[in-house]
């Protein structure tokens, strides 16, 4: 095969043989090719845990931060030079458990990032306890008589706090999850895209023949602008739908409130500081 | 009711005191502004609890002749807006002491014997203004009087202290102050009371800021250009200084939704080519800890402010204290380098904050800017910053396409590319990784990283600021203080007048500079003056050098040493 902008060659890849992760990962390589993403102008960040260890496996700029703060570290990359596109990238645990109120207000902020959520509805690297995601009745070594708590669904979080982009994929379907990243990473502003993925190893009960049969796409005729339908669906429908529920452009972006990108769009880093100004402020301070 | 009047003092201690909500600030900030713009030399700072209303608060503003720069204990006038004001500071009042204030509020029973006693009726003036809102605005007139401020200078600092009020409450303002201003003159004609302070016309036109400004234009001139934080006392006002400067200077200002949100945006922003910093205090930095190690593993360029109040937990959130220098030090989980400074003075926190930000990128550590309530909250005059150019050194590359971020190096130091400039990828992990920034389970190469992060201290020893030395080189007693207690400890040792005392002063607390043993070495007796319970500098140098210090002097009342108490409490352990 030959090999594209973002393969890294031969490298020890960490994931289970039969990993969901691998479907997003060739599904995530394809829609920035495909869209003319330059990889030294793509940052993606993440936190900890087997989905975000995702960027080492990708030929670009990475961020690999603290379990849970993949969001604020993308948001301020973002924020620190708007040329660049930047991904987050975790789990369930990761973005939803232990990012969970970073999930949260980077949403109200808007920043012009995608974040990619692989959900697994479990926690793999640490050897199968439940996750936000995991439902009811799930049984593991520390909830060994189920899951009690309602799980986490980040569609109607999304849909509830006026998010930019909510969409949710299944690692399954390449070319579906291929486009719908690639109408994420092009969308401006916050994107999210949770992509439905099973744990070969420990998740006997949500496998590729249970999400087979447990999801489905939106119609085509499907409004995505309707916030209303958006939340319904979220929290209504029978099965898990796939696609995108909810898409709201008119939002202003993160970047775009800031001071320094008020007149000018040069990043952060070619900035230097105007020393008469300083001195001006400085002697501000001997008047009244 | 009054016995005396004031004796001509050139260095005049002046106390206000009352609720919170009843304006005490207000009057300190017109005050102090225009006091010094007479050319008198002030000294403001206050304390106050953690309430919007009610309470005791005060506040002392010295007016000298000479140079000022610390608090004193002795109260020359006392403003008392309340009768809880004269418990608050009973301690203080002494026989010279005088109070200006309300009599039938202060003493109802008129037990006002006991006191030097001048009586004005701040309320009746008030009222008759407008409403009692008005009696800080005429407290205000009476110190202004006193000092025989220029009326239409005065007139011209409340017109624009209250711009954007409406033009009557201007007005009412004005005459509120005119009239204490009248009321203190006729005061003064009658020789009631006088001072002496002698007014330099350098003065007028010298900078006026407190710490919280300090920090904040140090870090502008250090090519601050984010801040990521979280609203906690007494750190939030360099959040509050950076925010009215951010259009002017391009600086993102972000309150994140939490420490640790803010924290690894610094990081994130640093990645990617800003200078960024967090302010902050000890509750919020705790959160931020995990990051603080984050930054040791990326090798990232961080700038923490903390600024200390007293601990644990909520513990007193207004107040000062030097308690969270084993926090800056030992925080983050692992082991890696760091720096921390810690000023003493305005200008040293103008200019450790602008070193801060090169040292963080020169050495690409995490560079801690230790001050405290009592220097946020502290103003005086001071004639320079005493920076002559603003110098932001910035130490990334251009990378190419054969780029390692953490290429091992001799000194620790590998050069920091940023994603987005030049043609190379520039990967950054926290778990442990290989050159290139990807995660690794090499072990050796494990320890081979190890070693590279820490070799960057001796390069960082090598540029640590030395300490000051006040007083003669061949001292017998050797009193060492770090961070804000620099002016106190400086002026109670010109009260002592001992030629065979000096003052070590660090700056710079982590690491210590290499000259550090030397100095304590050549002392007969070496005490150590801190704001904590244990003595955390005295046991930083025991740790570091080796060297036991023979007397700790320690405070953790949630207040400022001053300059009596240091020098009675040092007569108590010196010769």
């Amino acid at each position: 095969m030959k090999k594209g902008p973002f393969d890294m060659g031969q490298i020890d890849i960490a994931w289970c043989p039969g990993c969901g992760n691998f479907g997003i990962l060739t599904a995530l390589k394809g829609a920035l090719t495909e869209l003319g993403v330059r990889p030294e102008k793509l940052v993606i960040a993440s936190g900890i845990g087997q989905a975000a260890k995702t960027p080492h496996y990708v030929r670009t700029n990475v961020f690999n931060g603290l379990h849970g703060r993949a969001v604020p570290a993308a948001t301020a990359i973002k924020a620190a030079n708007p040329g660049l596109t930047v991904i987050a990238e975790g789990g369930d645990g990761d973005m939803y458990g232990e990012g969970g109120n970073h999930f949260i207000h980077a949403i109200r902020r808007n920043p012009d990032i995608t974040v990619i959520v692989h959900n697994n509805m479990v926690y793999a690297l640490t050897k199968g306890q439940a996750s936000p995601t995991s439902s009811i009745g799930f049984k593991t070594p520390v909830q060994v008589r189920g899951v009690t708590e309602e799980p986490f669904n980040a569609i109607a979080v999304s849909v509830a706090l006026n998010a930019s982009f909510v969409a949710r994929a299944f690692a399954g379907d390449h070319d579906q999850t291929k486009d719908i990243i690639k109408k994420a990473v092009s969308h401006r502003g916050f994107a999210l895209v949770e992509i439905l993925q099973p744990c070969v190893s420990f998740n006997k009960v949500n496998t590729y023949q249970w999400f087979k049969e447990n999801t489905a796409y939106h119609e085509a005729s499907y409004d995505p602008s309707d916030r209303f339908a958006a939340f319904k669906r979220a929290t209504e429908a029978e099965k898990m739908l796939l696609g995108i529920f909810y898409v709201n452009p008119d939002k202003p972006c993160f970047e775009d409130t800031l001071p320094p990108y008020y007149k000018e769009t040069t990043p952060l880093f070619k900035r230097r500081i105007d020393g008469e100004k300083l001195f001006g402020l400085i002697d501000s301070r001997r008047r009244v | 009711m009054s016995h005396s009047s004031v004796e001509k003092k050139d260095d005049v201690s002046v106390v206000l005191c009352g609720e919170a909500g009843q304006g005490i600030q207000t009057v300190e900030q017109i005050l102090t502004k225009v006091l010094k713009f007479s050319g008198y030399n002030i000294f403001g700072t206050k304390e106050y609890m953690s309430r919007v209303r009610g309470g005791s608060n005060s506040t002392q503003i010295r007016v000298s002749s000479r140079r000022v720069s610390s608090p004193v204990d002795r109260i020359d006038i006392l403003i008392p807006f309340d009768r809880k004001a004269l418990e608050h500071v009973g301690r203080r009042i002494h026989e010279d002491t005088v109070i200006i204030g309300e009599m039938k509020e202060l003493f109802p029973d008129g037990d006002d014997k006991a006191f030097n006693c001048i009586d004005i009726h701040y309320s009746d003036i008030a009222s008759d203004v407008g409403g009692a809102i008005y009696i800080n605005t005429v407290a205000t007139g009476v110190i202004a009087g006193l000092f025989s401020v220029d009326r239409r200078q005065f007139d011209d600092m409340i017109e624009t202290f209250f711009t954007g009020s409406s033009q009557s409450i201007i007005d009412k303002n004005k005459e509120a102050g005119g009239r204490g201003y009248d009321a203190a003159r006729t005061l003064v004609d009658a020789g009631r009371i006088g001072v002496d302070v002698t007014a330099h016309p350098d003065v007028a036109g010298e900078i006026l800021m407190n710490g919280a400004d300090a920090v904040g234009i140090g870090a502008i001139a250090g090519g601050c250009n984010f801040v990521a934080s979280y609203p906690m006392s007494p750190s939030t006002a360099v959040l509050v200084f950076l925010a009215a400067h951010a259009d002017e200077f391009g600086i993102v200002v972000e309150q994140a939704e939490d420490e640790i949100a803010a924290m690894n945006m610094t990081l994130g922003a640093w990645y990617a080519g800003a200078r960024a910093m967090v302010t902050t205090s000890g509750g919020g930095f705790a959160l931020m800890e995990e990051a603080v190690g984050l930054a040791g593993m990326l090798e990232s360029p961080v700038v923490i402010h903390l600024a200390q109040r007293p601990g644990p937990a909520t513990g007193l959130p207004t107040r000062t204290e030097q308690g969270d220098l084993q926090l800056a030090l030992y925080s983050g989980h692992g082991e890696f380098p760091r720096i921390i400074m810690a000023p003493g003075s305005l200008e040293d926190a103008v200019h450790l904050s602008h070193r801060a930000f090169n040292a963080a990128d020169k050495f690409q550590v995490p560079v801690f800017i230790l001050t405290d309530q009592y220097l946020m909250d502290s103003y005086y005059n001071i004639p320079s910053v005493g920076i002559s150019d603003t110098g932001a050194i910035h130490c990334f590359i251009e990378t190419d396409e054969s780029y390692k971020r953490y290429v091992l190096s001799e000194n620790g130091v590998s050069p920091r590319g940023i994603p987005g400039f030049g043609t190379g990828l520039v990967s950054v992990d926290s778990d442990e990784h290989d050159e290139e920034g990807h995660i690794t389970e090499d072990l050796d190469l494990r320890v081979a990283m190890a070693d590279k992060r820490l070799a960057k201290m001796t390069e960082m020893e090598k540029d640590a600021l030395p300490p000051e030395l006040i007083g003669k080189d061949d001292y017998s007693v050797l009193i060492v203080g770090w961070g804000s207690t620099y002016h106190v400890i400086k002026e109670a040792l010109t009260m002592m007048n001992r030629d065979d005392v000096s003052f070590l002063h660090f700056k710079q607390v982590y690491p210590l500079h290499p000259l550090t043993a030397d100095y304590l070495k050549k002392a007969r007796s070496v005490v150590v003056i801190e704001g904590n319970a244990t003595g955390q500098f005295a046991n930083l140098i025991k740790l570091r050098t080796g060297y036991d210090v023979h007397h700790r002097i320690l405070k953790y009342n949630g207040l400022q040493y001053t300059v009596e108490e240091v020098t009675d409490r040092l007569s108590e352990v010196i010769e």
